[in-house]
């Protein structure tokens, strides 16, 4: 391991909440959006891409010394693709009714940023037990965002959290949030947030000094 | 003249009612990323449009042949090889890997290409050709594509995937050209501190998305008309 690379606790905190791949990198938008109409779908779909990001992690990890640097790209896509297949073909097995709601989003796991960069940044330059622990972490930030969105989403849409009911009966269902331009304002609003939140924090331990 | 109504058809579909970008959220990363500036904006737009038909050209043409379930190529093989007849060959598990090598390498020469023979589209490119990999918009026409070669009884033929193709790809440019626009003008606004950059960007495409509902229904408009006008 080169010195000056953070070390696989780090890698796995950084992952969760101050690098978290949705609220501060914008990474991996497609999926963010297009599954967080309720909690099943989006957490069938964190489980599936913290699949492939671990497993695609491990690997590249494992053959970081025969990559070249113009044909990485290429190498990252094609491991990817490879365990995206498998992901799917397990879904259909296993869970046919959700695999056919996610639709072409399992698929689109390919070319989500998040794995690429993660390979980039991570997996292709350090060993096995970091690019795990990075995975892990970087997998949990992705299905905490995820959850939380869906959440929202669902609440407010449906009345419904993972499928049981939580409002009271005389709630209207807003039928805008199942629908796309809800993910756009709710993930808005939502970043908006915490950046609000983060504003606020770092005021705070400027006042301190 | 039903197929000329199908293909228009599916090309509004595309383009407008079920938008990529403000319905299926495929290419929202360079959606937020490339909008500062109407004139790059619509440069990605134009360079998305022409990948996306030369890789929706290059994926039909495999997926027909080679992949989709009974295609001809693999059971000419098979039956040389002396395989039992009743056996359906299917491919499309590799579909998938198949289609990220074709949109890479299509990005690949579709780059030497402008390169060469266009150096000054190239430099007003330049940038965002490579990119162009990564952006779902592409692997999603694709797979939909893919969808509608699964099923032997109504197979799309080439005019179709193609239409279905430059109409996602002209659907982007419209979204991504839009929000372009909105964005240049709401530099000169009073935005809240929390919300600038991508928070008041998703927001404004929620908005934009909520217009595109609007949209919903016009097929059948269209459907009238043309078979009025093509009678």
């Amino acid at each position: 391991m080169t010195r000056g690379e953070p070390t696989a606790l780090e890698r796995f905190i950084n992952g969760i909440l101050p690098e978290n791949p949705v609220y501060r990198q914008l990474l991996g938008m497609c999926p963010v959006l297009a599954v967080t109409n309720g909690m099943k779908p989006a957490m069938t779909m964190a489980g599936a891409t913290a699949f492939v990001l671990i497993l695609a992690n491990i690997m590249i990890s494992l053959m970081r010394g025969l990559l070249k640097p113009h044909l990485r790209i290429l190498v990252f896509t094609l491991t990817i693709a490879t365990f995206v297949t498998i992901a799917d073909r397990l879904l259909a097995a296993y869970m046919y009714e959700m695999s056919k709601q996610l639709g072409p989003y399992v698929p689109l796991i390919i070319v989500n940023c998040l794995i690429i960069s993660r390979c980039e940044i991570c997996a292709s330059k350090q060993d096995v037990r970091v690019a795990v622990a990075d995975g892990v972490g970087m997998s949990l930030g992705f299905a905490l965002a995820l959850a939380s969105i869906a959440t929202v989403r669902e609440i407010l849409g449906s009345g419904t959290w993972l499928g049981l009911p939580v409002m009271p009966g005389f709630w209207p269902n807003w039928g805008i949030m199942v629908l796309p331009p809800g993910a756009f304002l709710t993930l808005g609003l939502l970043l908006g947030m915490v950046e609000w939140v983060n504003q606020a924090r770092a005021k705070k331990a400027g006042k301190r000094e | 003249m039903e197929t000329l109504t199908g293909l228009v058809l599916i090309f509004i579909s595309a383009a407008l009612i079920n938008n990529f970008v403000l319905h299926y959220f495929v290419g929202v990363c360079p959606f937020l990323g490339v909008s500062r500036k109407i004139g790059t904006a619509f440069g990605m737009g134009c360079a998305v449009t022409f990948v996306i038909s030369i890789a929706a050209l290059l994926s039909w043409t495999l997926t027909y042949f080679i992949l989709r379930p009974g295609a001809p190529l693999p059971s000419w093989v098979w039956a040389v090889a002396g395989g039992n007849p009743a056996t359906t060959v299917d491919l499309s598990v590799l579909s998938y890997i198949v289609y990220i090598f074709v949109i890479a390498s299509s990005v690949q020469f579709v780059e030497m290409y402008v390169r060469k023979f266009f150096p000054a589209l190239y430099k007003s490119f330049g940038v965002y050709l490579p990119l162009i990999t990564t952006n779902c918009a592409i692997l999603f026409a694709c797979l939909e594509i893919m969808k509608h070669l699964q099923d032997p009884m109504r197979l799309w033929g080439l005019h179709e995937a193609l239409a279905l193709a430059i109409g996602g790809g002209v659907g982007f440019t419209i979204a991504i050209s839009l929000m372009a626009g909105i964005r240049e003008d709401m530099d000169i606004c009073d935005v809240p501190k929390p919300l600038k950059g991508a928070g008041i960007a998703l927001i404004v495409a929620g908005i934009m998305a909520m217009a595109f509902m609007g949209f919903t229904g016009v097929q059948n408009g269209v459907e009238t008309a043309l078979s009025s006008l093509l009678r």
